[in-house]
This record gives C-alpha cells, structure tokens and sequence, in this order.
C-alpha cells in the first residue's frame, strides 16, 4: 500500500439503529493530489466524511461494516482526536469557525490535537499566513466578524494549523460568492500543490471535476461512478446531473461503473 | 459612613465566595451542557473533609486534602453519570446531578449530625479595625484568596491549551472534536476544577463571623445559582460579575434589615432571586450570556 493513503472499503454506515446512510462503499485517496466525491444532498458525502475522522457518534452513527485504512493503519472507531494526530483532518461543512474567538485564537485552536511544540506550529503559522494574507491583518477580530469567504478561508487555515497529510473538505464552496469560490479552488490546488492529499467533497461538480484527478460519485448512498475525472466529465449522467448541461450525443466512453444502482433501498430495520 | 463601608466590605467578600461557586456552575455548564445541581453537596464534602483532617494534619494540609478529595468526587461523578450516559439528553443528566445531590448530602449530613465544626482556619475570630471600619480577618483572606483563584482560573481559561479547548468546545463541540480536542477529557477536568474550588469556597462558608461547618452550609452554595444566572449561565466573567451583585445584595439588605422590616425578616436570603428575577427580565440570557442559547 501505498504511503500516506486512505483506503476506504466496503463501508456500512447506520444512523440510529435503522437508517443505511452509506451501502458499501469502496474508495482510495493517493497520498498526493485531490480526490472528488460528487454527489447530491443526502447521497452520504458528509457521512462518508463523518466516518473517516470519527465524528459519526457526535451524530449517533456507527460504522456497521467494512474498513477505513489510512497510512496503513485502522481509522474505524478510533476517536476524532486519535485521527487528527495520524494526520487526517476536517474542514466541517458549513465552516463551522468558533465565532466568539478571535482569528488568531482560532488557528491557534487548530494546533490542539498536535503533538510537536512551538517550532513546528511556528511554521505552520507562517505557512497559513503566507496562503491567507487576509487572516493576518485580521488576527484580533472575532471570526464571526469575518465575510463567508474569509470564514472558509480561516476554517481551512485552521486545519492546515493541525499538519495534515490528508485533509478532508466538505463543500468548501458552499454558499459563497463566485469570485470566492474561484479563490478557495485556487487555494486548495496550492495546498495539494505543498504535498498536502485533499479529499474534496463538493456538489459543484465543475470545480471538483477541474482539481481532481480522480473522482467518485456518491447516489443514495452507494458508489456510481468512479474513474478520472476528465472522463467523468464527459459522461453523460455527470454532464446532466451535477453539470448542468443538456446531453445530446450518445455513446460517450463509459467509465468503471462500480455497483449495479438499485431501483429502491432497502429498508433495513 | 462606617456602617456602610463595613457592610459594602463584607459584600465584595461574600460576593468573592460565591463568585468561587459559581465559576464551578458555568465551568461545568460550559464543558458538558448540565447544570451541576450537586454542586451544594460537592461543597459540603470538601468542608467536611476540612473539618475531619485539620486536627490531624494542620489547616493547609487539610484544605490541600480537601481540594484533591471534592476534585476527584466531582470527576467521578462526570466519569459514572456524566460521561458514562454521554448520549441521554442534557436535561436528564441535570435531574441526575440532584439525585447525586441527595445522595451525598444525605450521607454527610448522617455523619455531621447537628454539629457544629469548626474547620480550624488560622483567622480564628481576628477583626481588624481601620478607622473604626471593623472587617473579620476570614473575610480580608476571603477575598484575597479569591481574587487569586479567580484570576488564575481566568488566565487559564484565556491562555492554555485546556482553556482554549473549554472555549472551543463550548462554542461547536463537533468542530472542536475535528481539531483533535479530547472532549471527554476536557470535560472531566471541568469538572474538577469546579469541585477543587467549591472546597476552597466551603471552609470561607463556614469561616468566621459564621460558627462553623453545619450540614446546611451546602444550601448557602444555591446563593451563588442565581449569581451565576444573572452572570449569565455561560459566561464566566458574567459568573463574577453576577456573584459581587448577588453579595452585595444580601449584605446591604441584611445590614439595613432594620429599615426594610416592612419587607419582613430574612430579606438577605431571598434578595438575592428578586435581583435575579429582574436582571432576567431586563435581559432574559443574563448579564453577559450568550444571545443565542437554544438553537432549535
């Protein structure tokens, strides 16, 4: 296997006692580049998320089946914080910055999961500044005083203060401006250019299509499609459902089509 | 003019003992969601422990005892009830801390009786005299005291990683989890804390001018709920703010019960909630709570 990998297979995910959120599913993120997940609200991309960096049970869910592997070791019911220092972190959904600290007390949130002391923080200060200058001229305001874009940019910032090797990121561009949202796609190439993995989760399948290399498409909880992204990009089920754009030819080259979609979930109970 | 600055003094001091109290309330809020009614009886053990060892062991180590005994009492009882039923609503495990409440006063109260205990504090039944202003000795180290507890749970609370951990998780508890915080550790240390202060608290309860150590003194504890109310529940600088209001309260209508007779007797005890009620009216989330207390 390869160094710095996150190997995802055959995942069941349950909320409550009844309610599948994932059917198994099987991906892997290389210990470089960007991997996308598209999918539609509710097709378990957060809960894809939620299971590698343990966070399901803050949301009564339990991981019912199969194996998250990162770098060689077992992810599947270690705790956020155990995961966090392996090196796998998550920028939540909704940026989620803690409001009422400043911006300054925020990154400095995101070195509470890490080991190493103040040489290796220091840098990683500066590197964050270095990527959003904006963050430093804004160090003693609160973060809730901050514009959406700023708030994605400090929430990201934030993980990067942990040292991430693989960093998860849920719809990053999710309610912001497109201007921004051409910031944040550039922001998270650099990242990935610095050697950072980044497994992007995002329903705006033209940016995650254009940074990835890979992708994955998550429909009612199970695997779709899967394959490069350019190629992804040319079949027809992505141009219409996550594109936007009408199909008119037939016979575009079919990527690996990984599981049969059934008509109706089963209803487990 | 003496009379008022005597009675203004022994308000702050008052004021400092619950504020001790209270801190423990809002840490606990902050950190797991309950409202720690057990508080009053974490609060009678750690003078009770006092009162048992001082004899043996001297005041300080007594008190130093005491502080580690109600400390660990405190995060046992976040480690069986709080933690251990992690997923049961937050109303429910705040019903429970009465239940532990009943229990653990019950017990001590079984063991003080009717006594009286003395807790052996080296202030005795000094007064100090400055201009004709008279003020007990046990109220200067009250405040003393408090004022140095208080600044370094703030300092704290401010610079460490725990206290930025506290903050955080209090704000997003999921978010917070994401950054590699340990929650249920940082939860147990909250408690701890508070149980390590409401020992501190106890033996300036049960200090000069009061007789001693009885088994209500754990009821005194309740005066600090609504200064940490009207502080505003989850704020901790609200917490002090809210307990200097409530003591200057109850000296000032205690001292001039004389003129307010018309109020009836005890006005001091019952001062202190009409205070509350109307600081709540005023601003129903408290002096410097949180605006948005419930999401729904």
């Amino acid at each position: 296997m390869e160094p710095g990998a996150l190997l995802v297979e055959g995942l069941e995910v349950v909320y409550g006692r009844s309610v599948r959120a994932l059917r198994g599913v099987s991906l892997d993120v290389p210990g470089n580049g960007v991997v996308a997940v598209l999918g539609a609200n509710g097709a378990g991309k957060s809960t894809l998320l939620r299971a590698v960096s343990g966070t399901l049970s803050l949301h009564r869910g339990t991981i019912a089946g199969g194996s998250i592997r990162y770098d060689g070791a077992r992810l599947g019911g270690r705790d956020p914080a155990a995961i966090v220092r392996a090196g796998v972190v998550q920028v939540p959904e909704g940026r989620r910055v803690f409001a009422h600290l400043t911006v300054a007390e925020n990154l400095r949130a995101g070195t509470l999961g890490r080991r190493g002391r103040a040489a290796g923080i220091r840098a990683e200060h500066d590197r964050v500044l270095d990527l959003f200058p904006v963050l430093a001229e804004r160090r003693e305001q609160r973060a809730g005083l901050l514009s959406g874009g700023e708030q994605q940019m400090l929430a990201i910032g934030r993980a990067l203060m942990a040292a991430p090797r693989l960093l998860l990121l849920d719809e990053p561009s999710l309610g912001l401006a497109p201007r921004m949202v051409g910031r944040i796609a550039g922001v998270i190439r650099e990242i990935a250019a610095r050697g950072t993995a980044v497994l992007l989760v995002e329903q705006n399948a033209t940016i995650a299509l254009d940074l990835a290399e890979k992708a994955y498409v998550l429909d009612v909880g199970e695997v779709r499609l899967a394959g490069a992204s350019a190629d992804l990009a040319r079949t027809d089920e992505v141009r219409r459902l996550y594109l936007g754009e009408p199909v008119e030819s037939e016979g575009t080259p079919a990527p690996v089509r990984t599981a049969p979609r059934r008509a109706l979930g089963r209803w487990t109970g | 003019m003496t009379k008022l600055a005597e009675i203004v003094l022994n308000g702050l001091a008052l004021g400092s003992v619950y504020a001790l109290i209270a801190l423990g309330f809002v840490v606990i809020f902050k950190a797991s969601g309950v409202i720690n009614f057990a508080h009053a009886s974490l609060l009678l053990l750690g003078g009770f422990t006092v009162a048992k060892l001082h004899d043996d062991l001297g005041f300080t180590l007594a008190l130093l005892v005491a502080v580690v005994v109600t400390a660990a009492v405190a995060g046992l009882v976040e480690m069986v009830f709080i933690r251990g039923l992690g997923r049961t609503e937050v109303h429910t495990l705040t019903i429970l801390t009465i239940g532990v409440d009943i229990l653990l006063t019950t017990e001590l109260t079984r063991r003080i009786g009717s006594d009286v205990l003395s807790l052996g504090d080296p202030w005795r039944a000094g007064v100090r005299d400055w201009n004709g202003v008279h003020i007990a000795d046990a109220r200067i180290a009250c405040v003393v005291v408090a004022v140095v507890l208080i600044g370094t749970f703030f300092a704290a609370f401010r610079f460490t990683a725990w206290g930025l951990s506290m903050r955080a998780a209090a704000e997003d508890r999921e978010a917070a989890a994401l950054m590699g915080v340990r929650l249920g550790r940082v939860q147990l240390i909250a408690w701890c804390v508070a149980g390590a202060l409401a020992a501190v608290a106890a033996v300036f309860l049960a200090a000069f001018p009061s007789a001693g150590l009885d088994r209500s003194t754990g009821q005194i504890a309740l005066a600090a709920f609504p200064a940490a109310i009207l502080g505003g529940m989850d704020s901790a600088a609200g917490a002090l703010l809210g307990s200097l209001l409530v003591g200057l309260t109850s000296a000032l209508t205690a001292g001039y019960q004389s003129d307010l007779s018309w109020l009836g007797a005890n006005l001091g005890d019952v001062a202190p909630y009409v205070v509350m009620l109307l600081v709540l009216i005023w601003r129903p989330t408290g002096l410097l709570g949180s605006r948005e207390r419930a999401r729904v």
